[in-house]
């Protein structure tokens, strides 16, 4: 028993050695999945408040970017606004409301990014005081930015697009035809489209928008353009490369974007038996 | 282990971990080259500091950092593996005479061809683990390799730079 002791003590380093490295690929397993519960991430309050701090003197070099996307999503919304004002000499009745607040929207700003590993996550400086939950889907006037994978007080991590385990269903806009955009994990600018039958004509250029199905996103927002189609190894499916429409080199405003139908939906799938 | 080298030691882990996140987390060069600066931080303990302490101290500044880049266990796993390997790694190169105590082992007192020897092997391994893990599930060994190259590069100038610039001779910082 004491040699055995003796030996253990002599090898302690090394038993030392297993166990940290042991405790460190738990946590990359656990946290790599895109759900499952996170227990330590960017989001809380020391990382989040030493991030924020560093974001007020970052975000001088980016305000005249984010001005005038600002200004540019605004004149957008004026549009949009004007288009549904109605005429003073006319009475206005709002027929069905089956279809309105399906979705709602919030603002936040960018505190942390990241863009070269395989797996980026993007801080946010808004938290579930302000009404940001787990699951939320995250965009800016550009594009698809990734969706909110933990929560606290006062900040969120979410987790980009640029994350090779995130699935983003989407369809192409012209054609109708949907697959799902995920991150290859190469180049920050492009990302694959994947699971688009091979009979389908995809032509450079063609706008690719989120499909709405998956209840995170609404339908039609912008995910990219193809940038080039190719045959691909798989036998079935198109190899498609998408360009992305949100810089993610220089992001700062965000949006983000919750169903308000999103458990009904999920409840509704339940029904439907898994082959 | 004096309780001026232990201040010291702590001032310098704070140091490197705040310039590591809120500065050269940013800093990549082309795409490819990452600055891992805290790996200088744990080439430089105490030569003395045997592969317990290393480890712990390594698996700390792994953790911390692993919050703020948002990638649970990938720092901590790379710099235990790096801390692990120091102790036997000093041991194979020990210069004749062995090592002056109370000496850590920069650049400035031991040499470059010696810190040559012994920092890039450990930055290459440290690095090999970092970006293995990080491409775990994928298959793009081309891409990991041009990264891990680039950064045990960049990791290396900026180390060496670093030493030159804020480092004394027989001293810590």
């Amino acid at each position: 028993m004491q040699r055995i002791l003796l030996f253990l003590y002599s090898i302690r380093a090394f038993l030392l050695f297993v166990a940290l490295e042991a405790v460190a690929l738990w946590l990359v397993v656990t946290y790599n999945s895109p759900q499952g519960a996170v227990f330590f991430n960017s989001s809380n309050a020391l990382t989040g408040s030493l991030l924020s701090t560093k974001d007020g003197f970052t975000s001088y070099f980016t305000l005249g970017e984010a001005n005038d996307e600002l200004a540019r999503k605004n004149a957008e919304l004026m549009d949009i606004l004007a288009a549904q004002s109605f005429p003073k000499d006319s009475i206005y009745i709002q027929v069905d409301s089956i279809m309105q607040a399906n979705y709602q929207f919030k603002g936040a700003k960018v505190i942390n990014n990241s863009l070269h590993l395989r797996t980026n996550h993007i801080t946010l400086n808004k938290g579930s005081e302000d009404g940001i939950k787990v699951g939320m889907g995250v965009f800016n006037g550009e594009g698809i930015v990734g969706r909110v994978k933990g929560v606290t007080k006062h900040y969120a991590s979410v987790i980009s697009l640029l994350h090779t385990d995130l699935l983003i269903s989407s369809k192409i806009k012209s054609t109708e035809v949907f697959g799902s955009t995920q991150w290859d994990g190469k180049n920050a600018k492009f990302a694959k489209l994947r699971y688009v039958p091979r009979h389908v004509e995809v032509a450079k250029g063609d706008t690719v928008v989120t499909s709405g199905y998956n209840a995170v996103f609404p339908e039609g927002i912008l995910v990219g353009t193809v940038d080039s189609v190719g045959v691909g190894t798989e036998t079935n499916y198109l190899d498609i490369t998408l360009e992305l429409a949100a810089d993610f080199s220089s992001l700062t405003y965000v949006y983000l974007v919750e169903n308000n139908r999103k458990e009904e939906l999920d409840s509704l799938s339940q029904f439907i038996p898994i082959p | 282990m004096n309780s001026k080298n232990i201040f010291t030691l702590t001032g310098a882990f704070i140091l490197y971990f705040l310039i590591q996140v809120l500065i050269l987390k940013n800093l990549v060069v082309f795409g490819m080259g990452f600055c891992l600066l805290y790996v200088v931080f744990i080439l430089l303990l105490p030569i003395e500091l045997s592969a317990i302490p290393t480890m712990i101290i390594a698996f700390l500044m792994g953790f911390g950092l692993d919050i703020f880049y948002d990638s649970m266990g990938l720092h901590t796993a790379s710099a235990v593996m790096l801390a692990f390997f120091r102790s036997p790694w000093l041991k194979v190169i020990t210069p004749t005479g062995g090592y002056d105590p109370n000496t850590p082992p920069t650049l400035l007192n031991m040499g470059m061809g010696w810190f040559l020897v012994y920092s890039l092997p450990l930055i290459l391994l440290h690095h090999l683990t970092f970006f293995f893990i990080d491409n775990m599930g994928t298959f793009l060994y081309l891409p990991m390799i041009y990264k891990i190259l680039a950064s045990t590069l960049f990791t290396f100038v900026i180390g060496v730079i670093v030493q030159v610039l804020f480092y004394k001779k027989r001293r810590g910082i």
